[in-house]
């Protein structure tokens, strides 16, 4: 019965932090929400009685993908909409130099 | 037109696919005798080893084990062919905040148990949860807490490849071993020792050492090669 709590109580969880990453404008937190789904599913899989997967997940899934994603934000844009309004605004200028 | 035929064999597919689940019978005891009790009883009776899945993977299985391995390193060489460039920014890397004092000690803390935890987990591969995937990507993710860090850590891709080319050849070559002794390949040519003992299940645990050693060298060079790439 704990379990089927526990389990319940980590699935919530895992869906919370997914819409809060789609929700989110702000890259830098959607990435760590989604890391955070990645350990609320590891410890899933230790509940599920598959500690090798539960591993992989945790370091993979938890360590690098999170890292690689902070380390493509740095490298282009933090927020959302920030690309599309910086090519808007460049639109702009253009019309109003013409 | 298109879309007509997307959807046609969208459709076509959906059926195979409906088909192939529904004839599987989820829930029954349809795998009741046959491979999973020759898998069973044989990793503990004949191989010794006392993680099921570990046997599994590196020995019914280690060819296929052989293939993952060509894969990932066919995945970081062809990374480091695109982001390669002529070594001209070693040193000074910028990082996404610089880091604190507090980070630092951290980090130089960390680093050393990391690195034991990853070689605990490989070395005991055949014995508890995890093995050299596992423990080569704890021992990555040790170099990366380093790399972004510091700003002038960095790690030799020399040392790095040599290490990733001794283990593969080391794997390849107890593959081989196999075959001329037992003519299989991967057939094991040590002895089995005892369940449960360190030195059990014959060569299980020196390839999981060495696809642990190639693991964590592949993705230390993908993760450094990345961060070395834009600045």
């Amino acid at each position: 019965m704990i379990y089927l709590i526990l389990t319940f109580i980590l699935l919530l969880l895992m869906i919370g932090a997914a819409i809060y990453a789609i929700w989110q404008k702000d890259l830098l937190y959607a990435v760590i929400a989604s890391g955070i789904i990645s350990l609320l599913l590891s410890i899933m899989f230790v509940l599920l009685q598959a500690p090798d997967v539960a591993l992989t997940e945790a370091a993979i899934g938890v360590a690098l993908t999170t890292i690689i994603f902070i380390i493509a934000i740095r490298n282009t844009v933090r927020f959302e909409d920030e690309h599309d309004k910086k090519i808007k605004k460049e639109k702009q200028l253009k019309s109003a130099e013409q | 037109m298109k879309k007509a035929i997307i959807l046609i064999s969208l459709t076509i597919l959906g059926v195979y696919l409906i088909d192939i689940f529904t004839g599987i019978g989820f829930g029954t005891q349809h795998f009741a005798s046959g491979v999973k009790d020759a898998y069973l009883i044989g990793s503990k009776e004949t191989l010794r080893v006392s993680n099921v899945v570990t046997s599994i993977v590196v020995n019914f299985r280690g060819f296929d084990t052989l293939g993952e391995v060509t894969v990932l390193f066919l995945a970081s060489m062809a990374l480091g062919g695109i982001l390669y460039k002529k070594r001209h920014d070693v040193g000074e890397r910028s990082v996404l905040f610089p880091s604190t004092r507090i980070v630092m000690s951290g980090a130089k803390l960390l680093f050393p148990s990391i690195v034991l935890l990853g070689a605990y987990v490989f070395i005991h591969g055949h014995l508890s949860p995890g093995g050299g995937f596992q423990g080569g990507t704890i021992i990555a993710t040790g170099f990366l807490l380093m790399l972004i860090t510091y700003r002038n850590y960095s790690v030799s891709h020399n040392r790095l490849s040599w290490v990733e080319s001794l283990a593969g050849v080391l794997f390849i070559s107890l593959g081989l071993a196999g075959y001329f002794v037992h003519d299989s390949f991967l057939a094991n040519v040590f002895p089995e020792g005892k369940l449960n003992d360190l030195f059990s299940g014959g060569v299980i645990g020196i390839i999981y050492v060495a696809v642990g050693f190639k693991v964590a060298a592949e993705l230390t060079g993908i993760i450094y090669t990345i961060l070395h790439e834009k600045d």
